[in-house]
């Protein structure tokens, strides 16, 4: 994919002289490094700068009808977040419950097919659950629409219902992921010899679980979720392309193929902070439930 | 509760003839092959043997318990008149903890991070029930109190980590006696401790058996330390009871060779011989890990052809004294002279003839042999690699040295995983030998090795002196090992040289206060050691 | 008085190891291996064969335009045509091909890359560590697929660049591992022992530390081997990484998914896009059953004897 927004935009039979002015206008003119730091700098006071595309094509209209990145980003974050956040909500809880319930009764039937059962869903790209999805619950049995369009003006029982597969997807995956994450954290735990201490001690299966091996495992398993919701976030981009709802991965994957440079820069400049400070978190629970980092000696 | 009904010398323990099975390397191993055991109130027994005898594993089956991967195949272990091994988890616990309770090895790895000590100390009492949690923490400081940990009142609102280990085992002690049990297991309670420490926490647990009357099983590879603490022993190997007696007896006239054997060690002794041509000259050596200062002043002389022992506890700088004279931790300030030339500090600045005169043999042989190499590759390579022999010659010059350490040319392709603790530390002697060196450092060479299986390494360490010339530098805290093999002794304390001199002078008093500390606290073969210690301490 | 006691050195009793051959191992280890594993190593085995013997297996050629496009199954096509009638089935073979190849290309790259680094690092612990560690920091702070994304929109979505820049990305994570695992073992006495007897870096990198973290880099291997078929696909769902006329399992989805809409009145037509997704899948769970077998027999982790 050779060329730039200009050479896109007007098409491979504009004059060289039309491309030139256009890309002065938008500044590809300068070299990547300059417009990179003009970029940066602009970033820090909140500048995100203005979208390339809805720029007239026609030469001689005055009118310029680019956007500014921020205005166009905001609401497609929103609609991101509350589709990352309905599924952290359901996946969450659940993997947890899973992860922990299979660590205690390991080997057993229960756990064996929980683990299977996850080990396929890991193993599956996003897409091709999504799809499964969409056979079954769309196509087959048309109960949920395959496109997931919302506006502001959607309510949020119809919210609910317009995106229920691309939540369905994005739960399903990070689900599995999240619940081997914690059973192994949990199970590493278990093997210690405070544990063995502890039952030696005469306390229950209950109480070696939930005094004795909980208090410590806080750590790994924020960090699980972290790393988790990181990984759901990313997940969305993919997910957001099949249903076509129209969340801040949708707007990347879009500007990329306009060579909407700006907007991706934003896109991808949202999801690396998200990622970073979803890390530092899991770092600060980790610091906050260790007693070692909290009393010294 | 406060109160003890028990009757001493009622029967309280039975075990009749049990066999328990491990899990390993895809079969079963028998552990524990038929043993019988009685244990009556308030009455202490030690279980002594080296590793693998299955005492550990024993200790915990006299709970009902067995380790994850092993199994009771059959026998019974009748505690107060009720069968252990019959019962179902929820019954066992409602009597571990609580009637019986355990001390393990290492206390920093069992107690749990995230709670605090008074919490744990009092949470089987909680849990039973047994009084108010008030009551159970006032108990608990008078327990601390006797135990003579510092701030008694306070220790308890710490956290694990924020304590010392010898502090940490007491306190586990004290969690143990805190439901007042009918009998403690102390899984080799002191093992991890330093001699001086060792001396207080065993004090403090034998004194606190007594108050309460409490049996116990005591298990340990070190027969001094049995001997302080026990009534009775037996003597475990390979999973079979060897023999049992009281502990008197036992020191007095023990029957079975293996038993004697168990301290034959300190049967060894070498005349001390000197001289006067230095191999090695430690000179005003200051040496640091990061920021934190290690090595303060140290100078130390290594006459030609003679061994030197340099003894003292955990953070004393033995080792790292031996980390600057091999060039691992290039020193601050100071000099090393090593057979009249100076020796450059840091280790890439050095000839490889000077690396190849001065050879290292470390006290965990399972880490100091690379698990993926056989042995004709771990002794093969500095004859390569320092003398250029390959080939034919290579594995005749090889199987020499094997025959040096008393070993032969079957070992050759055997990777270090299928070779004993002994064998392994013989292949690194052999190591060692085949650069041909003038000076071999021996860094606690024997303190992983069961007895007997030191007096042979012990012994080999002096023929090849004998046979070779070569000089020892020997790193230990062991007293015993010490008298066995040095020409010259060194004592360290926190970083500094105490006092250099001849055997016969440093084991003599009079003493400087450190030396005389450390020598008083290496238990003897005496019941009676500890009682008369702690009499003439608190004169 | 020990002197009547027959000790030798000799017949002192070693750990109950059997001397056994690494083949003999082996074939103790397979005959034991459960029922996952084997079907995990025969579809990863049929995959690889798939990949190297397309041209042979695929009944018509890769970019073959036939006159039909969206046929239906069957009629001399046995998963139909595509968009502009190329035979699906024929790509789904040659597809293989691209997709494992450039994974495992870039999978490789970043094994030699990062283990390297790694064990270097692991060795240095000073300013060849920090600065190494800081710059892995720094990469592995950013998502790898938004990163590839951005990278690939700026130098353009050919193989190579997909394949350099997913092996540098996904090298971080082989350098984090080795490092870690190469940290444990610097610190044993064996490796102290090869310094102070004057071994070259290579030497002690190649010979003394790499045999010994080569399991916990396999199993790594494993898992980022299935990362970056994942990213890859991802890419190229989105239409940003294996290129046209390049068979891609990922890229078919896209392309024929517009299928699932008649599957009401065709459920071939409905699962004719789910096929390569499939594929994707089963190639994933296969690997994984074959590093969780792995992961059994080399940590040692026996299961519990109830």
């Amino acid at each position: 994919m050779p060329g730039d927004f200009a050479t896109e935009i007007l098409g491979q039979s504009a004059t060289k002289s039309a491309v030139k002015a256009l890309r002065a206008e938008l500044g590809l003119d300068k070299p990547p490094v300059t417009r990179y730091f003009e970029w940066l700098g602009n970033v820090f006071q909140g500048d995100f700068g203005s979208s390339f595309s809805g720029r007239s094509k026609v030469q001689g209209d005055q009118g310029d009808r680019s956007r500014e990145v921020v205005g166009l980003i905001i609401p497609r974050l929103k609609n991101t977040l509350f589709l990352t956040g309905v599924c952290a909500l359901f996946a969450i809880p659940l993997s947890l419950i899973l992860g922990i319930s299979s660590a205690l009764y390991r080997n057993s039937y229960y756990d064996r097919s929980a683990t299977g059962f996850s080990l396929v869903t890991v193993s599956s790209p996003e897409f091709f659950t999504a799809y499964i999805f969409i056979l079954l619950l769309a196509t087959l049995f048309p109960v949920f629409p395959t496109i997931s369009n919302v506006d502001e003006n959607t309510t949020l029982i119809e919210r609910f219902y317009r995106t229920a597969l691309p939540v369905f997807t994005l739960t399903l995956v990070t689900l599995g992921h999240m619940m081997r994450m914690t059973r192994s954290a949990i199970i590493n735990i278990l093997s210690s010899e405070y544990i063995e201490m502890a039952k030696l001690s005469g306390a229950s299966r209950y109480e070696v679980v939930v005094k004795h091996a909980l208090p410590n495992a806080w750590a790994p398993i924020a960090q699980v979720i972290a790393i988790n919701l990181a990984y759901m976030l990313i997940g969305s981009v993919v997910v957001e392309y099949v249903f076509n709802y129209q969340g801040i991965g949708r707007l990347m994957v879009g500007s990329v193929y306009n060579r909407d440079l700006p907007v991706v820069q934003a896109c991808a400049l949202i999801f690396a902070s998200t990622y970073v400070i979803l890390n530092l978190i899991a770092d600060l629970i980790g610091i906050i439930s260790n007693p070692r980092l909290l009393y010294p000696k | 509760m406060m109160s003890n009904n028990n009757k001493k010398g009622d029967l309280l323990l039975t075990i009749e003839n049990i066999k328990i099975d491990g899990f390993s390397d895809e079969r079963w191993h028998k552990i524990i092959k038929g043993i019988n055991l009685t244990l009556n109130r308030g009455e202490i027994l030690g279980l002594i043997g080296e590793s693998g005898a299955g005492k550990s594993t024993l200790g915990k089956a006299a709970m009902g318990y067995t380790q994850p991967g092993c199994k009771i195949i059959s026998g019974k272990v009748i505690f107060d008149g009720t069968d252990l091994a019959k019962l179902n988890e929820y019954e066992k616990r409602k009597i571990w903890g609580t009637k019986i309770s355990y001390v393990a090895q290492s206390a920093a790895a069992s107690f749990n991070p995230a709670h605090r000590l008074m919490e744990q100390t009092i949470s089987a009492g909680n849990r039973m029930k047994l009084d108010t949690s008030e009551n159970l923490k006032k108990d608990a400081i008078e327990l601390y109190r006797s135990l003579q940990l510092p701030e008694p009142e306070n220790i308890g609102s710490r956290y694990p980590h924020q304590v010392s280990g010898g502090q940490l085992q007491r306190v586990m002690t004290a969690m143990a006696m805190s439901p007042r049990p009918e009998l403690i297991i102390f899984d080799e309670p002191t093992t991890a401790l330093d001699v001086t420490t060792q001396v207080e926490v065993l004090s403090a647990m034998r004194k606190i058996v007594d108050q309460f009357n409490t049996a116990a099983i005591y298990i340990t590879h070190d027969l001094a330390v049995v001997a302080q603490m026990a009534d009775r022993i037996k003597v475990l190997r390979y999973g079979e009871e060897v023999e049992e007696a009281e502990t008197r007896e036992m020191l007095s006239n023990p029957k079975e060779d293996y038993t004697k054997s168990l301290w034959s060690v300190r049967s060894l002794i070498k005349p001390e011989e000197t001289s006067d041509n230095m191999m090695l000259s430690i000179r005003n050596i200051d040496a640091a890990y990061g920021s934190s200062k290690v090595l303060h002043n140290v100078s130390i002389d290594i006459p030609k052809g003679k061994t030197v022992a340099i003894v003292g506890e955990s953070g004393s700088g033995k080792s790292t004294t031996a980390r600057v004279v091999t060039g691992l931790l290039p020193q601050l300030k100071g000099n090393i002279i090593f057979d009249g030339e100076k020796l450059p500090p840091k280790l890439e600045n050095r000839t490889r003839e000077q690396l190849r005169r001065i050879q290292i043999i470390f006290q965990m042989p399972d880490t100091a042999m690379n698990p993926r190499q056989t042995v004709d590759e771990i002794i093969g390579r500095p004859l390569e690699f320092y003398h250029g022999i390959k080939g034919k010659e290579r594995e005749n010059k090889v199987i020499e040295l094997l025959k040096m350490i008393e070993l032969d040319e079957s070992f050759l392709d055997r990777l270090p995983s299928e070779l004993s603790g002994g064998q392994k530390q013989r292949i690194c002697i052999a190591r060692a030998l085949a650069a041909n060196p003038d000076l071999i450092i021996c860094d606690e060479v024997t303190s992983a090795l069961d007895q007997i299986v030191q007096e042979g390494i012990l012994k080999l360490l002096q023929k090849l002196q004998k046979d070779l010339g070569v000089t020892y530098i020997f790193i230990t805290h062991d007293i015993a090992t010490v008298k066995a093999i040095s020409d010259e002794i060194v004592v360290m304390y926190q970083g500094e040289v105490v006092e250099q001199g001849l055997k016969s002078k440093i084991l003599n008093p009079p003493y400087p206060d450190y030396t005389e500390l450390l020598l008083s606290s290496v238990p003897e073969m005496d019941p009676d050691w500890l009682t008369n210690l702690l009499n003439k301490r608190s004169l | 008085m020990s002197e009547n006691l027959s000790y030798s050195a000799k017949g002192e009793v070693a750990n109950l190891v059997q001397r056994r051959t690494k083949f003999e191992r082996l074939k103790i280890a397979l005959s034991k291996a459960p029922f996952s594993a084997w079907f995990g190593m025969i579809v990863l085995f049929i995959y690889f064969f798939a990949a190297i013997f397309a041209p042979f297996i695929a009944p018509h050629g890769e970019a073959e335009i036939f006159p039909v496009a969206y046929a239906p199954w069957g009629d001399g096509h046995i998963f139909g045509t595509d968009q502009i009638g190329r035979d699906i089935f024929s790509r789904i073979i040659f597809a293989a091909r691209n997709t494992i190849g450039i994974c495992l290309i870039a999978t490789i790259l970043a094994l030699f890359i990062g283990t390297v680094l790694g064990i270097i690092a692991a060795l240095d612990r000073r300013y060849v560590d920090q600065i190494l560690s800081r710059i892995v920091d720094t990469l592995m702070s950013i998502p790898v697929m938004i990163f590839t994304f951005i990278l690939l929109s700026v130098f353009g979505p050919t193989n190579l660049n997909l394949i350099l820049i997913l092996g540098i990305l996904e090298s971080t994570r082989f350098f984090r591992i080795s490092r870690s695992v190469a940290v444990g073992q610097v610190v044993l006495e064996y490796v102290e022992v090869a310094r102070l007897r004057g071994e070259k870096l290579s030497y002690i990198i190649y010979r003394e530390i790499l045999p010994n973290i080569a399991s916990p880099l396999i199993i790594e291997f494993g898992l980022r081997f299935i990362f970056i078929i994942f990213t890859i696909s991802s890419l190229s769902f989105l239409g940003i990484g294996i290129q046209p006329p390049s068979a891609d399992w990922a890229s078919m989805v896209r392309e024929n998914a517009i299928l699932i809409q008649y599957a009401q009145y065709d459920i071939t037509a409905g699962l004719t896009p789910l096929i390569p997704a499939a594929a994707i899948a089963l190639l994933c769970v296969s690997i994984n059953f074959v590093v969780d077998w792995y992961l059994y027999i080399t940590s040692g982790l026996k299961d519990d004897v109830k």
